[in-house]
């Protein structure tokens, strides 16, 4: 096990080193059933039973194409904004492993549906572009669990089961190219592109995008360069990287690790490394050389596909609007400045706010609240502001009470204070708070004449014609009424009284 | 009651319906049969009496019942073990499958079954469809019916020499570089290999996926064309079916005539390397057609030289990857699993002692001709020869209907003639290779006996994509001219096996 000496602090590894890093993201399609066979794809079913003489690879078996599959990679591909081939095949990658039913997958290689693509990600109000250089299909295979060693790994096992229920599940493949972003950035820069690319998948509907059931996973190339040299540095694969916060940690681990292994004089192995979530480490996985040749050849049993142009575009007409493009109309119509929509995303409050709009909230009203009382507590609570209890429909009421007049913003705030605490609904707040404004013409007359009454100086400079004076009165109102009244009716009153 | 087992399927089934025979009785006669003959034929690696009684009782009920049936129900059929019958025992000759009996049906037995007809066993082949002789079977050669001491062609041995030993009236072949056609020429019967994508593969143990074809082996043509439109069509759980009707091959069975049909006669298959007894029957085949109306022209194909190489880059590429999921680890043999080997030592020593000579020759070929580095000059050239070899083909039928050639370039060899030289084995499939690399449709029809060892010749048809009809066309035209000449098919010439004299 990597100890903690083994790593450089994060600034000085950066001060010394550019990192250079690429994401691979395996998705798991929902298709119904499996990319070759028609096995139902259900998570958590008992072991080997969505098997077929298809995906169990059993002699004489052949695969056909999932059409759907296909359907939600070119899905994918055009959400990437990737050109998608007019003619790709599969291919074979050939390897032995005991859960391989063929000892080979069948995958795509030069040919792949989906290529040469970009997206987008912000971090910290910045954006930055992402390039994509492919999607493509293959199949999952299936799922060793080794027994009688201590580590759960291979290594030390007494035995291994396999459960075939996963082999053949689709997969699309998403590489990135080479990420260029300035080098303190990068580790959260690949975080942002992994949740950026869960949205994207959901709203798509193609996945379920579970990381914890591994229907995304993601794995990260890491390699170092010294500052200023342009020779690339040997690169690892971090891999069972089954969470955003992971993707982070383990590339920011990785920096750190390859920094503290190159300024000793070491050499960075080519190899696949394994990302602990417990220990917050990554430890030595397979070694891997360039020589790995797994004999790619296309896939004799299938059929090329060729996307018509037609389809494609009747896809990419049912695709949601790209995340960029759909900012930038919400930002038109909202009206808000460049800099609020900064705040807005990186408070991660555009989806509230959009919610909340949509509940007939004017768009400052909403901004006000989410990156205001709520933003706050979420901050207090270290939660994200889609975890409180409360939500768009109680932000709606709320302000819906104060264009009605019966709060104004500062008890507005004390009820949402008492919404976060669980005192119940905005309604129940103001009841057990006493907070609603004091409406009655009645209590607010007769605290306007004590105002009178106390302030005779101020009463003598309103009828010596100077009727901006009425302002001390009307805080003094206010104050009697501890905040509870509506200021512009106290006015209206006031003035009435004295004859303004 | 005549010899049941000399019979043709055509007939057979036409006994049937006139209620003159049954099919457990023709179906023990030729269970009879195989018990008689196959200690010395050896052309069954299973024998499946009680299954096969079980149908053919079926079919009897269905018939007394007055159920419609399928043309052929009730006729008995040899099944070449590369394909799967459910439950019943299928090793594609190799010790590796020793003892697995697969969960499924292949798309073929599916059809058969569906057709009535009656699945005696599974005939002996080489070891995953690799050789042309059965001498690579991994559970010994199957013998020449016309002469024990002879190979009956491969790979599929034993389906062609169960039928010239009368075992069967009917086979199942598959054809990956002629493993139908070089038996049935052997053997003095009809193999055709379909288009490819013509009959379905799902079911078929993969040698190379690309090439490989099942079709039918019978004793005369409208045998063969009835066989083969029961298990033909479009089968979508195989990608490379092709959905279109199957081509009218009983018809053309039936007509056989060749009147104004353009011929063409392949010049580089002949001449050097070729027996003068092949070659003479073969002319004398092509003048016969000439009389019948046929129009006879000599066509080009010059890239078909390099269909041999070409053949032995893809075939064995495939072979490799097609047959890594041989590992021990889910069916067939497991040697060494002593709860200390690891699952790759297990792996490799089952491999060692699972797989024969042939097959680890073919899967370090191919291995190595798929590695990076390699692959460009091998499997990548392959493939273009492959695509030109095609383009001569496509040439050539703008030209003529049909193309001709001798079916192999000898007769049948004796055993152990050609075992240790690969490269002499190779040569058999020189006529037969290219119809596998184009995909098109293509059969072998006896001929005539060779003068200097009185052995069968078999004559090559090969038909465009989808012609499989002028196949049976140009096979019936010269079988019925032929059969005037010998009072019957070139079968009826064989010698009687010495058991049963």
């Amino acid at each position: 096990m990597t100890v903690a000496a083994d790593v450089l602090e994060i600034d000085d590894a950066l001060a010394q080193y550019d990192p250079v890093m690429g994401l691979e993201v395996h998705v798991e399609l929902n298709t119904k059933s499996k990319m070759f066979c028609g096995c139902p794809t259900e998570f958590g079913a008992p072991p080997n039973t969505q098997t077929c003489p298809v995906c169990l690879g059993l002699p004489g078996a052949l695969p056909v194409v999932n059409a759907r599959g296909v359907e939600s990679a070119i899905k994918i591909g055009l959400a990437l904004n990737c050109e998608i081939a007019e003619w790709c095949r599969f291919a074979r990658k050939n390897y032995f492993y005991p859960d391989m039913p063929k000892n080979f997958q069948t995958s795509q290689y030069d040919e792949p549906i989906a290529f040469n693509g970009w997206t987008e990600v912000v971090v910290d109000g910045e954006t930055y572009r992402i390039e994509i250089e492919r999607a493509h299909m293959e199949e999952d295979t299936g799922k060793s669990t080794h027994i009688g060693g201590a580590t759960g790994r291979i290594h030390g096992a007494s035995h291994s089961l396999v459960d075939y229920n996963r082999a053949g599940i689709p997969l699309i493949e998403i590489v990135t190219k080479t990420i260029e972003v300035p080098p303190a950035k990068a580790a959260a820069v690949a975080r942002a592109y992994v949740s950026m690319l869960r949205d994207l998948l959901l709203s798509l509907d193609v996945s379920d995008v579970r990381m914890d059931q591994g229907s995304l996973r993601c794995d990260a190339n890491v390699s170092l360069k010294p500052k200023g040299s342009s020779t690339l540095g040997t690169r690892t694969e971090t891999k069972n990287v089954n969470s955003f916060r992971s993707v982070e940690r383990a590339i920011t681990y990785e920096i750190t690790r390859q920094a503290a292994v190159l300024s000793s004089g070491g050499k960075v192995l080519q190899e696949t490394r394994h990302w602990h979530e417990d220990t917050g480490v990554t430890t030595s996985g397979r070694e891997k050389s360039d020589a790995d040749d797994y004999r790619y050849f296309p896939e004799p049993d299938l059929v090329p596909v060729a996307p018509s142009r037609e389809w494609v575009e009747e896809l990419r007409a049912t695709l949601p609007e790209a995340p960029s493009v759909r900012r930038a109309r919400l930002q038109e119509s909202w009206g808000f400045t460049d800099l609020e929509m900064r705040d807005v995303i990186n408070g991660n409050a555009l989806e509230p706010i959009v919610a909340t709009v949509e509940l007939g909230v004017p768009a400052a009203a909403a901004k006000k609240w989410w990156l205001g009382e709520l933003a706050r507590f979420a901050n207090e609570q270290g939660l994200e502001l889609d975890a409180l209890s409360v939500g768009p429909t109680e932000v709606a009421e709320v302000q819906k009470l104060v264009d009605d007049g019966t709060l104004n913003d500062k008890l507005a705030r004390q009820v949402f204070e008492g919404l976060l605490a669980g005192e119940g609904t905005p309604a129940e707040v103001i009841e057990k708070r006493g907070l609603a404004l004091v409406s009655d013409d009645g209590p607010l007359l007769e605290a306007i004449d004590r105002a009178i009454a106390a302030n005779p100086d101020v009463v003598e400079k309103v009828n010596s014609g100077k009727p901006a004076a009425a302002g001390a009165l009307i805080g003094a109102v206010m104050k009697d009424m501890r905040g509870q009244a509506d200021a512009a009716k106290v006015r209206q009153l006031l003035n009435d009284k004295l004859g303004i | 009651m005549s010899d049941l087992t000399r019979k043709t399927a055509a007939e057979l089934a036409e006994l049937m319906t006139s209620k003159q025979a049954s099919s457990v009785e023709i179906t023990q006669a030729h269970l009879d049969r195989i018990a008689a003959v196959d200690g010395d034929v050896h052309a069954f690696l299973h024998v499946d009496t009680e299954g096969a009684l079980a149908q053919a009782k079926a079919v009897d009920t269905k018939r007394a019942a007055g159920e419609q049936l399928a043309p052929l129900a009730g006729v008995p059929l040899a099944l070449k073990d590369v394909l799967t019958q459910e439950g019943v025992p299928t090793t594609a000759g190799s010790k590796i499958l020793e003892g697995w009996k697969p969960p499924y049906d292949s798309t073929v037995v599916k059809r058969l079954k569906a057709a009535g007809i009656v699945i005696l066993g599974k005939t002996n082949m080489d070891e995953f469809a690799m050789g042309s002789s059965t001498e690579n079977s991994a559970y010994g050669t199957t013998h020449n019916p016309w002469d024990l001491g002879r190979i009956p062609g491969g790979s599929g041995g034993g389906s062609s020499a169960a039928i010239s030993a009368y075992e069967a009236p009917l086979a199942i072949g598959t054809d990956t570089g002629g493993s139908i056609r070089q038996p049935g020429a052997f053997t003095g019967t009809v193999g055709v290999k379909p288009t490819y994508g013509g009959t379905s593969r799902y079911g078929l143990i993969a040698l190379a996926s690309s090439l490989d074809t099942p079709g039918p082996c019978a004793r005369t043509t409208l045998d063969a064309a009835l066989l083969h439109e029961a298990i033909a069509g479009y089968d979508p759980m195989d990608s490379t079916s092709i959905n279109q009707p199957v081509p009218a091959v009983v018809e053309a069975a039936r007509n056989g005539d060749v009147a104004g049909l353009r011929i063409g006669v392949v010049k580089e298959l002949g001449g050097e390397g070729y027996q003068p007894g092949v070659e003479a029957r073969f002319h004398e085949a092509v003048e016969l057609l000439t009389k019948l109306g046929a129009e006879v022209v000599e066509v080009s194909c010059p890239h078909f030289e390099y269909a041999l190489p070409a053949y032995y880059l893809i075939l064995p590429s495939e072979a490799s990857s097609n047959l890594a999921k041989f590992d021990a680890m889910r069916y067939g043999l497991r040697v060494g699993d002593n709860g200390e080997n690891s699952a790759e030592k297990v792996t490799s020593l089952t491999r060692e002692a699972g797989f024969g000579a042939e097959v680890k020759r073919r899967i370090i070929l191919g291995t190595h001709a798929l590695s990076s580095g390699y692959y460009d000059a091998y499997y990548g050239q392959a493939q273009k020869v492959r695509t030109l070899i095609a383009r001569d083909f496509a040439k050539a039928y703008e030209q003529v209907d049909v193309l001709v050639s001798p079916a192999t370039p000898t007769t049948a060899f004796a055993i152990g003639d050609r075992i240790d030289d690969p490269i002499a084995m190779y040569k058999n499939d020189l006529c037969t290779i290219p119809s596998n690399l184009a995909g098109n449709a293509a059969a072998s029809f006896p001929c005539g006996l060779a003068d200097e060892d009185g052995l069968p010749v078999g004559f090559h048809v090969m038909a465009p994509v989808m012609r499989d009809d002028l196949c049976y066309q140009v096979g019936a035209a010269l079988e019925s001219a032929l059969a005037e000449q010998w009072g019957g098919v070139l079968m009826t010439k064989a010698p009687e096996l010495e058991v049963t004299r």
